[in-house]
């Protein structure tokens, strides 16, 4: 088990590694700098300030330098916040975004696992159909039109929610989070249902009936278990796809995460921001996946086994 | 009185093409402390019949149509579902056919063997266990005080039957309903199973439907054997009648397909088509892992023209040595010659060229054929591919092949899913036969099929021998079938020929102890002599 992870620890590195390398040379490839301005800028200001940012180093000398302060943990100083550097403002944006993303996850593991669960259980019927279609229409429609939608029915319409904000007036996180999540109780909805119905058909769920247990005992003791680990395999992936939607969100939602400064820092060609930031997040969607799939494992006896084994 | 009385049982199914009476009008009774066998073949309505009593059928498209089945003073047809599923796994238990897939792989056995009697009897959970401990023992589980808490995957198939029937026991139930229980095991393990199930009904006295497609398997043990065919029941009475004075010719047609009489050997013994010399096939060589050794040091000689009898438990290796002919596995050493050639050491094109001269038919022709190639496709591919044929003339050569293994040529646009098991390894030969083989390793081709179809299937594959010259290595768990198509047989055991001879010779004389034990292990041998 423990070789498991370090192995596939070790894997990540070579991954990170490249990440950094293209964010690195493509950011500098765009046309632009993090200095250019409107105004005209005497050169030797512009000539300074590129040297206290080491902009003006040969690009190999300015990537090794950046490879060296990453090795000690540090993401450098912003271009754009002066005198904040990259690791302030992730630690200041981060708790949002993550708040953000729990919550988008709990809504789309709750409204998505029950869809599935009930329209495994009586396939091709009208409880099977209806939240089906949603889920189909959920997969379709992208947050950026979600959001609004949601904004103009309860919060302009029926003023039921605050249109805007985070923390500022009660309900206002709610409207973000059912906008991230949706998507994902779509999918989840999708996969628990495929899962359910795979494994309500397998003979020992027939085994179970014949024990005399009441269905939902079946369900919940011997089904479950089984149809639920295409879902737990997807939160790795879904965890990405919340990360990158976040982006949208937080912007149609003007919520100070991560996602805001990620957004703001490529048009500004704040390099060491948007590199920090590419770098923090693949760190963090490779050990998500990690983890899905180490639970994933963990719920399957027979996978358990052999993760126990190559000890 | 009798324990269940089942009168005018009608079951149906409404499907999209229309009404099928799966289970038309049938009654029978079921005695306390006897072995009622059910016997019939896929589609013959028997387990419908005995599924649709416990409302384990679904419903819709399944309908119980009319009928009663008394249980106890109740109608089980009438009882609503909370009710019936007080008497299911209570006082009606069930075990299935396929012990790999019929407990749940994320719970242990102990979890599962303790829910019946927690949930119907609301024991409590440490003296469930005991309980559960004591059954495990009784059906033969070594050590049960740690396996308890193993999960499915960590037994063997036999093992786990063993499990089910611990689990079907646990409430001590009146009424047993056994479905195949046995079918998917090795005929050594079935015969304990079975040996285990007549012990058991004794001991705690209770009725027992064994529902099988093979009279043989029954043959020993039921009371009172009931013969079902297309939903109904053709015959019935008690077993000496049935096997001595079998009145309908559907029941005289089963006992004739059981695979009886040895193969009459001629005496002249042609020269060796494939050596096989200290063979050793080892898998999962690691540095410091211990390989399976599959194969350990066989050395074996089959004659041109013979058909070689190669039986054994699941694990002796037996497929991994048709397989390690045809080089389709990595051998670890020795040498295997076809025709005077070694192919040990060939590669590339030049063992595709051989293997044109070597084909394979598989035990399951369902997933063995593509699903979305006709058989049109399915035999005019080799036949292209090895240049047999050309264009023109590949529609003649797949009708003749359609022809040689008894396929309608009105089916040769058809796809495997429209066919019956049977046809489907007809396809499956026929394609084996395409490219004209000298040598064919058929890996347990009947095992699937029901016995009449297997009997059909043995003689074509017989006729076709001769027919074609062919030399063939016919793999089998099932001595009885190998006994009536094999000129030799070779006894495989752990990886090493135990012993080999003439199936005249084994049968009559096994030098071997574990000859004999196989031998005893065929089911009705004492019936049918």
């Amino acid at each position: 088990m423990l070789r498991f992870i370090l192995l596939r620890l070790l894997q990540a590195i070579p991954v990170i590694l490249v990440v950094i390398t293209v964010t690195f040379f493509l950011v500098r490839a765009a046309p632009g700098g993090p200095f250019d301005s409107d105004k005209a800028v005497m050169p030797e200001v512009k000539a300074a300030l590129e040297a206290q940012y080491r902009l003006d180093l040969p690009m190999s000398q300015q990537y090794f330098a950046y490879l060296g302060d990453l090795a000690k943990g540090d993401f450098g100083p912003s271009f754009k916040y002066p005198g904040r550097d990259v690791n302030e403002l992730i630690s200041a944006g981060l708790p949002v975004t993550a708040e953000l993303g729990a919550y988008a996850l709990l809504v789309a593991l709750i409204l998505g696992g029950l869809a599935g669960i009930m329209a495994a259980l009586k396939p091709n019927t009208a409880q099977d159909y209806i939240p089906m279609s949603f889920a189909m229409v959920g997969i379709c429609m992208p947050t950026f039109l979600l959001g609004p939608l949601l904004v103009l029915v309860f919060g302009i319409y029926l003023e039921w929610l605050p249109v805007a904000g985070w923390g500022d007036i009660p309900g206002d996180k709610i409207l973000p989070s059912l906008t991230l999540g949706a998507a994902y109780a779509a999918y989840i909805a999708r996969l628990g249902r495929a899962g359910m119905l795979e494994v309500m058909s397998q003979d020992y769920i027939r085994t179970a009936r014949a024990k005399g247990l009441p269905e939902w005992q079946i369900v919940v003791k011997h089904a479950l278990r089984g149809g639920m680990i295409p879902v737990v395999a997807f939160l790795g992936p879904a965890f990405a796809g919340l990360l990158a939607g976040s982006f949208v969100v937080e912007t149609i939602f003007q919520i100070p995460g991560l996602g805001r400064f990620y957004v703001q820092a490529a048009f500004n060609r704040d390099y060491t921001m948007i590199l920090g930031t590419t770098v923090f997040l693949s760190t963090l969607i490779i050990l998500f996946n990690l983890l899905a799939d180490i639970l994933a494992a963990w719920m399957n006896p027979r996978l358990r086994a052999q993760l126990g084994e190559s000890k | 009185m009798s324990l269940l009385n089942v009168q005018n049982l009608k079951v149906s199914f409404h499907t999209r093409n229309g009404e099928v009476k799966a289970v038309d009008d049938i009654s029978f009774t079921v005695e306390t402390g006897k072995i009622t066998a059910i016997i019939g073949e896929s589609g013959s309505g028997k387990s419908v019949a005995c599924y649709s009593l416990l409302g384990l059928i679904p419903m819709p498209p399944g309908k119980i149509e009319g009928g009663s089945a008394v249980f106890e003073g109740n109608d089980l047809l009438q009882l609503s579902e909370s009710e019936l599923r007080h008497i299911r796994g209570r006082d009606i238990a069930m075990i299935f056919q396929d012990p790999m897939t019929c407990l749940n792989p994320y719970m242990t056995i102990g979890h599962q063997l303790m829910e019946p009697i927690v949930y119907h009897k609301g024991m409590a959970k440490t003296e469930a266990r005991q309980h559960a401990i004591e059954l495990l023992e009784e059906v033969g589980i070594r050590d049960p005080h740690s396996t308890i808490d193993s999960y499915p995957h960590e037994f063997s198939g036999g093992m786990r039957q063993r499990v089910m029937i611990a689990m079907a026991l646990i409430n001590e139930p009146k009424l047993l309903i056994a479905d195949e229980p046995t079918t998917a095991l090795d005929v050594t393990i079935q015969a304990q199973i079975l040996k285990l199930m007549a012990d058991l009904q004794k001991k705690h006295s209770i009725g027992i439907i064994f529902i099988s497609h093979d009279l043989a398997v029954v043959a020993d043990i039921a009371d009172q054997i009931i013969v079902m065919k297309k939903g109904k029941v053709v015959e019935h009475g008690d077993r000496q009648r049935i096997f001595k004075n079998a009145q309908h010719p559907y029941t005289r047609a089963l006992l004739a397909a059981i695979p009886a009489g040895t193969k009459v050997v001629s005496e002249t013994q042609s020269e060796a088509l494939i050596s096989i010399r200290n063979l050793n096939t080892w898998f999962g060589q690691g540095k410091n892992k211990e390989p399976v050794k599959a194969i350990k040091d066989v050395s074996l000689d089959i004659r041109k023209g013979e058909i070689l009898g190669l039986v054994g438990e699941s694990g002796s290796g037996k497929s991994t040595l048709g397989r390690s002919i045809l080089r389709l596995v990595p051998i670890t050493s020795g040498s295997i010659s076809f025709d005077g050639i070694d192919l040990t050491e060939m590669e590339g094109q030049s063992l595709k060229k051989m293997r044109s001269r070597m084909q394979m038919i598989f035990q399951d022709p369902y997933a063995s054929l593509n699903p979305r190639m006709s058989v049109y496709d399915t035999l005019a591919e080799p036949l292209l591919l090895h240049k047999i044929e050309t264009k023109k003339t590949v529609e003649q050569g797949v009708l003749k092949l359609m022809d040689d293994v008894g396929l309608a040529r009105g089916f040769v646009r058809k796809y495997p899913h429209e066919f019956s098991g049977g046809q489907r390894q007809r396809i499956a030969i026929g394609r084996a036969l395409a490219t004209r083989p000298e040598f064919i390793v058929a890996d347990e081709p009947v095992s699937a099929l029901d016995v009449t179809i297997q009997a059909q299937i043995l003689d074509l594959m017989l006729d076709l021998g001769k027919e074609y010259g062919l030399t063939m290595l016919f793999v089998s768990h099932d001595l009885a079938v190998v006994k009536h198509i094999a000129d030799r047989i070779v006894v495989l055991y752990k990886g090493e020929i135990v012993e080999q001879g003439s199936g005249k010779e084994l049968f009559e004389n096994p030098q071997q102890e574990y000859t004999r034990q196989l031998l005893q292990s065929i089911p009705g041998r004492a019936l049918l002599g």
